[in-house]
């Protein structure tokens, strides 16, 4: 609750810093005070202080889970704010604007964290996804960002007009929204609640770019400015995920044996699809947002298999792909060429970059040592607990074998070959440090998860 | 000091990866070279010491186990026992060598190259002495990556594509193994990941035939075993010759370790069951490996494809769970790594001289290099295993056990020693004798170092080949365990 009051207050703030100063460094700066304030009333809250009792009538809860994962979430966007805060001053004419974007966002996000009705996801997925449709076409004369904007509207406005139907079945079967109240009731799953059930998996794999409701992806991501594709590929897209998985536990734990099927056709779809069209991409960003919904279909494995595992697993596996996609993306941005020659000679040039972008692409890929190799060894390992499905786990191995192939592309562009043309790219010493910082959370994680996974 | 044997198997781990952490900031080549060299002698006098201990009574204390992950179950386990101490020996001796040869102004960035070499020590003494299962997985993929990188920057003309076919074969095998792990780690009874917890699940024979497949592919690609050996001539041939080095003399050794460690106490049901079809499959491979050998014109892909059937032979005497099979695999699995040494500093003394490495462009050497030859000859006799060499005895175990086995097989199999006569001596006779060829006019003979390097390998040769005896009684109770899990069933 603390989160939610104090980033939309500071959503407000940051509207009025606009007027108050003209220098886009110290908007930056309230911004990053903002972040760090609701990280830290979000850590208050759980460690028991909280500075907001309002009735909300159970429709919203706070526990542990959702807690961790808002930490994970408002963590990610202050390594965001650090690294590509240069960035948005540079996307817009009033950044201030798109900070409280951000912020009302964040807003969203801590909605999803607590949500116990069908009312409150539906408003937090909403008030997530308006803002983003502005952050889409922010950058206002490039034609690419305004396409990317009205797509992803119009088909992020029909993919919630699908899970508003959903949660019409779901109440007029139910005669509740609360998502206890769902999975109240006799063991059946009644036809009504079948395709409720069914619609909401739609709209929300819709929400986090499963296949075979993907296609939006790479357009929206490649003509989104790139500073905010990092965002969405990233800290939104882990909300989806929460709110997925949470919806899923909740609402329909009971009939887990009836979509359990469906969940996995989903993942597979997802895992092949995202990871085989990703070899074809030439450039990294295009690359990075068919790799976003390749790792969507490894996350999916934790909404699919829903036990202890999955949790701890989904946590770590926000953190890990979060912090290396951020800073993957920060790196990106400052290059204008996007394709992967772009890289080459990169490490001779900057080598500290070089190697913290190497320890987020192999964290990624899920090399050992590094947190993404916890984060799938968890998923496998929820996965191959479940018992019946070891199929999906071979799968997810070999189509984790196949990303390899695409995420070594860059590292063979920076360390193995000579520089082919000569950009001219600065780095601030404050960026190296913050990156270099990032990727030892990266290796911190791939050492001991326990740190991270532990909390639960 | 005597008395903290548990320091050995910490001290084998830390001391590689402590020189490799240091070198990566030292800014001068020399520099970085002489702490290579000093890191990777002192693991070797660690080693050496720790040989003193390594008595079937003394392997107990020989064992370490730090708090790791305990909400997982996982501990950082390390133990020096018969089996490993023969391979951490391998391991602690081929480093310096290698060091030691390389010239210091050969590689640019000699700091990093130092640095990823000492890495991967770290890498193969964990994959090694690792007595918990995830960490076995973890090093068993920390020593790929820093292979990776060293091939892929200082290697040949076609070293990214080979390299990354190398990388990609070992990833998707050691993922395979990965899925094999966690499903055992969930039959546990505690949910522990440890050797001993492993060892106590009960597995239902389908289950069993399953777990096998998955840890024996990724054994297999590594070793590598024939049909997954495609990965290997090119790799070897582009890589670096330090870098091949430890590729072929330790690296594949990871693969046969994991059969004795892993795959055959694991799974003794689906290994009674499969073993005679492995075995008439790798004995297949060996004789092809050994008939493309006769065929090819390039000394590093002769080399190559020679290791390949000279690795099977030891995989295939694994799979006949006879003692003496055993014993002599894991004897051959030191001489092979010693033997393939001296062969490829040969391969690359001639090359770095003359700039060629097909045999056919080759030839007189020994008249511009007879001590040369002399090492040459005696590592190429151990090539082929003959008797006072040391590849006799692990041979000779190996085909007495295969022909304990089932002896067409055996006789099959023998094909492969007279078709390694055929090549070997054939390249020494192109290469070294004949006419001398203009490539070859100005040849200098072996200087000091490579001298050393190379008296070492031949004394070990001589060595093991006359009296292997101390081998023996180290490995002897290790590997009479595995062949224990076979008498119960």
């Amino acid at each position: 609750m603390n989160a939610i009051i104090l980033s939309a207050l500071w959503g407000v703030l940051m509207m009025y810093t606009g007027f108050a100063t003209k220098n886009t460094r110290t908007v930056s700066v309230v911004a990053l005070l903002g972040v760090l304030a609701v990280l830290v009333v979000n850590w208050m809250e759980y460690l028991g202080v909280s500075f907001f009792n309002i009735d909300t009538r159970g429709m919203l809860a706070y526990n542990g889970f959702g807690l961790i994962f808002n930490t994970v979430v408002l963590f990610s966007t202050l390594v965001y704010f650090l690294l590509s805060g240069r960035e948005i001053e540079k996307a817009g004419k009033t950044p201030s604007d798109l900070y409280a974007l951000i912020f009302f966002i964040l807003s969203g996000i801590s909605i999803i964290a607590g949500f116990k009705s069908l009312l409150m996801l539906f408003i937090g997925i909403e008030i997530i996804s308006i803002p983003l449709y502005v952050l889409a076409g922010s950058d206002k004369s490039n034609l690419k960002s305004n396409e990317a904007a009205l797509k992803y509207f119009l088909m992020g406005s029909f993919s919630t007009g699908i899970m508003l139907m959903g949660i019409a079945f779901l109440y007029g079967d139910a005669g509740t929204f609360y998502l206890e109240g769902v999975n109240a009731g006799l063991g059946a799953l009644t036809p009504m609640k079948a395709i409720g059930m069914v619609l909401l998996l739609a709209s929300m794999s819709f929400k986090v770019s499963a296949a075979p409701f993907h296609f939006w992806t790479p357009d929206v991501y490649d003509g989104t400015p790139t500073v905010f594709t990092s965002f969405m590929a990233t800290i939104v897209k882990a909300a989806g995920f929460f709110a997925f998985l949470k919806l899923f536990e909740t609402a329909f734990g009971k009939f887990q044996a009836d979509w359990q099927v469906l969940m996995a056709v989903v993942a597979t779809l997802t895992l092949v699809i995202g990871n085989i069209t990703a070899v074809f991409q030439q450039s990294v960003k295009r690359m990075l947002s068919y790799s976003s919904i390749a790792q969507a279909g490894f996350m999916l494995l934790g909404v699919f298999a829903m036990n202890i595992f999955a949790k701890q697993g989904m946590i770590l596996y926000f953190a890990a792909y979060s912090v290396a996609t951020i800073g993957i993306f920060a790196v990106l941005s400052k290059f204008k060429d996007h394709s992967i020659d772009a890289f080459n000679g990169f490490a001779k040039k900057h080598p500290l970059v070089a190697f913290s972008m190497l320890i987020c692409i192999l964290s990624l890929a899920g090399i050992p040592l590094t947190a993404g190799f916890f984060a799938k060894y968890y998923m496998l390992l929820a996965v191959i607990k479940d018992g019946n499905f070891i199929w999906l786990a071979i799968v997810a191995i070999l189509c984790a074998a196949v990303s390899v192939y695409y995420y070594f592309r860059v590292v063979q562009a920076m360390y193995f070959k000579e520089a082919s043309h000569e950009e001219e790219l600065e780095f601030s010493p404050s960026f190296r440090f913050i990156l270099l910082g990032a990727a030892i959370i990266i290796l911190v994680l791939g050492i001991h998860p326990d740190y991270l996974t532990g909390l639960l | 000091m005597f008395a903290a044997f548990d320091n050995f198997p910490a001290l084998l781990i830390w001391l590689p990866l402590a020189g490799g952490l240091i070198s990566f900031f030292i800014k001068s080549e020399k520099t970085a070279r002489s702490i290579a060299i000093v890191f990777s002698l002192l693991t070797m006098g660690v080693m050496m010491t720790s040989l003193f201990f390594s008595t079937p009574e003394l392997f107990v204390y020989n064992q370490v186990s730090y708090v790791w992950l305990p909400n997982l179950g996982s501990s950082f386990g390390l133990i020096l026992d018969g089996l490993t101490s023969v391979l951490c020996l391998l391991t602690a001796l081929v480093f310096p060598m290698v060091f030691l040869l390389v010239p210091g102004n050969r590689y640019s960035n000699a700091n990093r190259f130092y640095g990823l070499m000492l890495l991967t020590q770290c890498g193969l003494m964990g994959v090694f002495m690792a007595t918990d299962a995830l960490v076995f997985y973890l090093f068993w993929e920390l020593a790929l990556i820093p292979v990776y990188f060293l091939a892929s920057i200082w290697g040949g003309e076609k070293r990214i594509k080979a390299t990354f076919k190398f990388f990609i074969y070992t990833f998707v095998g050691s993922l395979f193994l990965l899925i094999g792990i966690l499903y055992m780690y969930l039959k546990t009874s505690n949910g522990s990941f440890s050797l001993v917890a492993f060892y106590n699940v009960k597995l239902t024979d389908v289950e069993q035939y399953w777990m096998f497949l998955l840890f024996f592919i990724a054994f297999a690609i590594k070793m590598p075993l024939f049909p997954l050996h495609t990965w290997q001539p090119e790799a070897y041939e582009q890589a670096p010759t330090p870098v091949t080095m430890v590729l072929s003399a330790v690296m594949v050794k990871m693969g046969l370790f994991g059969l004795l460690r892993w795959l055959l106490p694991l799974f003794p049901l689906a290994v009674k069951q499969f073993n005679t079809a492995i075995i008439v499959v790798i004995v297949a491979g060996m004789v092809y490996a050994s008939l493309v050998a006769i065929y090819q014109d390039n000394i590093k892909r002769l080399i190559a494809y020679s290791s390949i059937a000279h690795i099977g032979l030891m995989a295939a005497g694994a799979f006949t769970l006879k003692s003496v099979a055993l014993n002599g695999a894991v004897l051959q699995m030191f001489s092979h790594g010693i033997n393939i040494m001296a062969l490829w500093i040969v391969a690359d003394l001639i090359e770095k001289q003359t700039g060629v490495t097909k045999i056919s462009a080759l030839g007189g050497i020994a008249k511009k290099a007879p001590r040369l030859t002399i090492f040459l000859v005696i590592a190429a006799f151990a090539n082929i295993a003959l008797p006072l060499t040391n590849a006799f005895v692990g041979e000779f175990m190996l085909f007495n056990g295969l022909y304990q086995f089932k002896p067409w097989i055996a006789a099959f199999a023998g094909l492969s020693i007279i078709l390694s006569a055929v090549y070997t001596l054939n390249m020494i006779k192109n290469v070294f004798y004949g006419e001398v060829v203009g490539s070859v006019e100005g040849y200098v003979d072996v200087n000091k170092t490579q001298a050393m390097v190379l008296t070492v390998i031949t004394g070990l040769i001589l060595f093991v080949g006359i009296y292997p005896d101390p081998f023996f009684k180290m490995m002897y109770e290790t590997v009479g365990l595995i062949v224990n899990r076979y008498v119960t069933i």
